[in-house]
């Protein structure tokens, strides 16, 4: 092996196979009531392909910001569950989160990273995923209170059930190939989004 | 007493007035980076039941948490220190885009008695920033403006859906003593 795909395999859960599409699509299958926050670009398109939902808040931008936004809305709703759902590159950019998320320690909440070991978006750019930066150890040593790798597809039911407990904060790591799935884009109107969020929620808009 | 007790007393009690105001409000969500300017507000807001105080380790997180919290429900405030707004710049795109309503409480270092130089450059900046990332700022000088300020604040935030930061300024919090 040439010494680069020893370095893009050094994290030791070897090389991906999960298809993001498909693992999106059975974690948010029978969701209930789950709400859900995406990061930017990839894994906002898999929420979408999965089904648009006015329980979904995508972000098209303010990179690293997804885990917040989500530890925000799971402080607010602490009788419902909250999954968010972002990439290896977004969270990469909001590492400090996880020591934010761990110490506050919402049990509602739980931090979902589609690592593809790239920045998809820009040109499939190695990330540091690929040079072996251990995200799920990082969320453990922050004190969530589950953190997992998930590589294969008998541990998705597995996380599928973690989300919907009450037993977080919670990590996971999935492990999935670098495709560039059709993007499937959602609704980009920021201000439609929050609004249709809140009133399925039950709340005025202002 | 003395000129530093009286001092003291001025202090703790435009905080008890500010922290009044956020309890009217009804502001569930407190997110801060600490700040001396701001102990006394953070101390009550971890003490009272009705607030979730919690310390973030950059600005920019508290700024994605007041999304969260809105969407959720819950009106929050961010407090943190003038050299933390340029942390936040790209995230108040979120505020923008969607037109959260925000408000954040800044208290200001760089701009008077200043010992520490590097403290300056991000004071000069903190309102401008603000300001170029369509957030409207309010300046508070005297501890008798502290209370109207923030009160027309909150209710132009949450009522009238807007983006403020209220500067708490460095004559009003005095010298950092070294």
């Amino acid at each position: 092996m040439a010494t680069a795909e020893k370095r893009k395999f050094q994290d030791g859960r070897g090389e991906a196979k999960l298809d993001r599409r498909a693992v999106v699509a059975s974690l948010l299958a029978d969701r209930g009531d789950l709400l859900v926050v995406t990061g930017l670009g990839s894994s906002a398109y898999d929420a979408m392909a999965a089904g648009d939902h006015p329980r979904n808040f995508y972000l098209w931008g303010a990179m690293g910001g997804a885990a917040m936004v989500g530890l925000g809305l799971a402080f607010a709703r602490p009788k419902e569950r909250v999954a968010v759902l972002t990439g290896d590159g977004e969270q990469l950019m909001g590492l400090g989160a996880l020591a934010t998320i761990g110490a506050a320690g919402p049990a509602n909440f739980s931090l979902l990273v589609l690592d593809n070991r790239h920045f998809g978006e820009t040109g499939m750019q190695p990330s540091h995923t690929a040079k072996g930066v251990d995200l799920v150890g990082m969320a453990k040593a922050a004190g969530f209170a589950w953190s997992i790798s998930v590589t294969r597809e008998q541990h998705v039911e597995e996380l599928r059930e973690r989300l919907q407990a009450n037993v977080g904060p919670g990590f996971a790591s999935i492990l999935v190939r670098a495709d560039e799935a059709p993007r499937v884009l959602p609704p980009r109107d920021g201000v439609e989004i929050k609004n249709r969020f809140r009133r399925e929620l039950g709340f005025a808009t202002i | 007493m003395d000129a530093a007790g009286q001092d003291a007393e001025t202090s703790a009690s435009w905080q008890d007035e500010l922290f009044e105001c956020l309890l009217r409000e009804k502001i569930q969500q407190v997110p801060y980076v600490p700040d001396n300017g701001h102990a006394h507000i953070i101390e009550r807001a971890h003490a009272d039941p009705s607030m979730l105080a919690y310390p973030l380790t950059t600005e920019e997180e508290g700024v994605a948490a007041a999304c969260g919290a809105w969407l959720g429900g819950q009106k929050s405030v961010l407090l943190m220190q003038s050299s933390g707004v340029g942390n936040c710049i790209n995230m108040l795109s979120l505020i923008n885009n969607c037109r959260f309503p925000f408000l954040t409480i800044v208290t200001m270092r760089g701009e008077w008695g200043e010992f520490n130089p590097w403290q300056v450059p991000m004071g000069r900046a903190a309102g401008p920033a603000m300001e170029l990332m369509g957030v409207s700022v309010r300046r508070v000088d005297e501890p008798n403006q502290v209370a109207p300020v923030v009160d027309t604040a909150l209710h132009d935030v949450f009522s009238s859906d807007q983006a403020v930061a209220v500067l708490l300024s460095q004559t009003l919090l005095g010298r950092k003593e070294w």
